[in-house]
């Protein structure tokens, strides 16, 4: 299959999770993506690790997020350098970048010089807050951002502290809409020539993440109240959440409360009317609670199954690895580095024309392709 | 302005919030989204409340936030006349796309080797569950259910909580995203090369692929699971302090910072005895535990002007009602009002500036079948 994005080069002028995963996404559909980084330390996500854990000189981490890319490195302060990178600018139909804002500007890497070199790249940039405002300066990290953003308020019971997602969602959900865009520029270009400067920011991304809550919230629907026990979702009403089950837990989702109690014989919920499931959702919940935790995970799941009931086991890693229906994703895929040394990371995650995408290429050693990248201009 | 999308044609047949999130990014980009709706009930989001908040005559808060600027085409898609209709429709369109359980499109002869035929340039996107094979397959694809069989529930919170799931639908919405992205790049595809594609994601893989750095590092460690710190658990992988803590009167966030240099500022003596990073992680829930003792003492802003003066990174923690008085919001225009029939319902915008214009529709969510004769009509069905 001839990839969708073949024939486009992408420069990626990025650092830790949410411009590179977009590259990466990129670069796993067909795009040549070329990380462009200052010379020998590369960019600061080569060093930044979790658990300790690296492949050769970068961290695992950096492995992960930047397979499948190459590496130019260029001195933005040596005009020789410079003049390099405006050739490789002639040549690019993208280019992407996640600086505090004036950085790329101070450089001479602003849209507006970029677009006069190349009219008709797709420039593309990510801030933690946007390019203007009283908050353009702050470090544009994602639990800041997850806490100001009013997120931290949707997770987590009533009786928590505000709880943050526990994975770098602004930075990540930043970056996959990025993709977007810039695909749609692209679709524009390839029409009219015409470039296109897009302007992202981690706050945007986290603001339109909450749409729903904020729409409901606009409407009349009152700040979310998250439950007081085993909250999954401030605006849902009982069942709606995790269990506590004999020998692990058991997630509910919307089903009629009456169906539930005939499914799994809960009496209790006699007294309760459908109306009441959001203003009693406390109390129908822990009526509901004190059932599910006298029996096994099994025991209700096969229960629920006759009726079809919206019920599934809360799975950790090691039992979803075990599963059949996760296997039969073929998720994983192992990379391999020119030294021999292979690790195992999980694939793009869309399928095209009933073909899985796999690209085992490793993350590139910084400026390992600048010769032959300066050789090619 | 011209739009990025202006000039194509998508027909969604999706339902709740998969598909049609996907279907929004791409109306808000300029694509002329039609909603193929059933008679009678429509799209089953319609009735689904939220806060037992309601607009105007009745509908659900998120299905308008859904499922703005978009069109409505209600038709009984098992009778045969109306068949006929979808299919000249499907003839002249450039993306169609569904979140129906494996199998339903197939009865309904809209599969996509059947939507081949008629159109072979069709770009078709469907969003399952689990994937189209294997023991889940015919499992219902729903949000909490999803992020409970994914593993995510054991990142979010801390050691003692049970497992917590993330309280958006984000299964949802990155499959959605990510179902976006394959139609685009299937469109740009299309331009070069003049072919069809079919698209596939499933909520699974989504959700997969959004743990793919901390499932990386499960995958090599030797399948050691995630442990959520026990004090303040923000990040089951990052050292202390990375965490939200009370204050006095609030809430703090404060991001990677080095425990010494946070101890200073703060002025407090035990911290001084962390000086190696390595202990940041290993011994994250004890000075976490000081952590906490200390910024209860005083307010967060007082907090704040001592640690932001020294770049650390740290933040107030809002609510929605403080977050929108804040000119660091107000500044970003996310609101929007957008007109459905005769209610108005204030909403938020699509995330992205392009070309220094920010991206904004006042068209708001159809009414079930409201375009059903103009349609008709315009494409002589």
């Amino acid at each position: 299959m001839q990839l969708p994005l073949s024939g486009i080069t992408v420069l990626e002028f990025d650092q830790y999770l949410s411009g590179p995963c977009a590259g990466l996404r990129l670069a796993d559909l067909g795009a040549r993506v070329i990380k462009i980084e200052r010379p020998i330390t590369g960019e600061s996500g080569r060093k930044l690790a979790i658990k300790n854990m690296w492949v050769e000189e970068n961290s695992l981490l950096f492995h992960t997020i930047n397979r499948n890319k190459e590496s130019f490195t260029a001195d933005f302060n040596n005009p020789e350098d410079m003049q390099v990178l405006s050739l490789l600018i002639k040549k690019a139909q993208v280019m992407l970048h996640n600086f505090r804002p004036g950085i790329m500007e101070r450089k001479g890497l602003g849209y507006k010089e970029v677009a006069a070199i190349n009219p008709s790249i797709v420039y593309a940039q990510i801030t933690g807050y946007g390019a203007t405002g009283e908050w353009m300066g702050k470090p544009g990290q994602d639990l800041l951002i997850q806490s100001m953003s009013g997120l931290a308020y949707t997770t987590g019971s009533a009786s928590h502290n505000p709880v943050p997602l526990g994975l770098g969602i602004g930075d990540y959900l930043c970056g996959n809409q990025a993709v977007q865009f810039i695909l749609a520029a692209l679709i524009n270009t390839a029409k009219s020539g015409q470039g296109a400067f897009l302007e992202m920011s981690l706050l945007e991304s986290l603001i339109d993440f909450q749409f729903e809550f904020l729409t409901t919230y606009f409407n009349g629907g009152g700040l979310p109240l998250r439950a007081k026990k085993d909250n999954a979702h401030a605006l849902l009403s009982a069942p709606y959440g995790i269990y506590k089950t004999i020998d692990g837990y058991i997630a509910v989702a919307m089903m009629p409360l009456q169906q539930l109690n005939k499914a799994l014989r809960c009496e209790k919920l006699d007294r309760f009317k459908e109306e009441e499931a959001f203003v009693r959702r406390d109390e129908i919940k822990s009526v509901i609670a004190d059932h599910i935790i006298t029996q096994n995970t099994d025991h209700w799941l096969a229960k629920a199954k006759p009726h079809d009931l919206w019920m599934a086991p809360v799975l950790n890693w090691r039992q979803l690895k075990q599963r059949k229906g996760y296997q039969v994703l073929d998720m994983e895929q192992e990379v391999r580095l020119p030294s021999g040394h292979t690790f195992i990371t999980t694939r793009c995650p869309l399928r095209i024309d009933r073909e899985k995408l796999y690209n085992p290429k490793p993350a590139p050693v910084a400026g390992q392709d600048t010769d032959k990248i300066k050789n090619s201009l | 302005m011209e739009k990025l999308l202006d000039g194509l044609l998508i027909l969604d047949f999706s339902q709740f919030l998969s598909g049609p999130s996907c279907g929004l990014r791409l109306a808000d980009l300029g694509a002329r989204v039609i909603k193929i709706e059933r008679d009678g009930d429509g799209d089953l989001c319609r009735a689904l409340y939220v806060s037992d908040t309601k607009i105007g005559d009745g509908e659900s808060t998120i299905f308008h936030a859904i499922n703005r600027n978009k069109e409505s085409f209600s038709i009984n898609l098992k009778e045969p006349a109306s068949s006929t209709r979808i299919k000249k429709l499907i003839a002249v369109a450039d993306v169609m796309l569904h979140n129906f359980r494996p199998g339903v499109m197939q009865k309904l002869g809209l599969d996509y080797d059947t939507v081949k035929q008629i159109n072979p340039d069709i770009i078709y996107g469907e969003i399952s569950g689990y994937g189209e094979v294997g023991e889940w397959k015919d499992l219902p694809g729903q949000d909490l259910l999803l992020q409970s069989v994914s593993g995510i529930t054991y990142l979010s919170g801390s050691k003692d909580d049970p497992p917590i799931p993330m309280g958006i639908a984000v299964a949802d919405i990155l499959a959605g995203t990510h179902l976006g992205q394959g139609i685009l790049a299937a469109l740009y595809r299309r331009q070069m090369q003049g072919t069809g594609a079919l698209i596939q994601v499933s909520m699974l893989e989504s959700l997969l692929d959004f743990q793919f750095e901390v499932l990386t590092c499960f995958l090599n460690d030797g399948n050691e699971l995630p442990v959520r710190s026990a004090v303040n658990g923000a990040h089951a992988y990052i050292a202390a302090p990375y965490g939200i803590y009370k204050t006095a009167d609030g809430y703090i966030a404060i991001a990677m910072t080095p425990v010494t240099q946070l101890g200073e500022l703060m002025q407090v003596e035990k911290l001084r005895q962390y000086l190696l990073p390595e202990d940041w992680f290993t011994k994250r829930d004890e000075i976490k535990a000081i952590l906490k003792e200390s910024f209860a003492q005083r307010n967060t802003t007082a907090w704040l002007s001592v640690l932001e003066p020294a770049d650390i990174w740290c933040a107030n923690v809002f609510d929605y009602e403080t977050l929108l008085t804040q000119e660091g919001y107000k500044v970003l225009e996310m609101e929007q009002w957008v007109r459905s029939g005769p209610v108005k319902v204030k909403t938020t915008r699509c995330p992205v500036t392009i070309n220094g214009e920010k991206i904004k529709s006042h068209r708001g969510a159809p009414l079930l079948g409201e375009d059903n004769a103009r349609i008709i009509q315009e494409f002589n069905l």
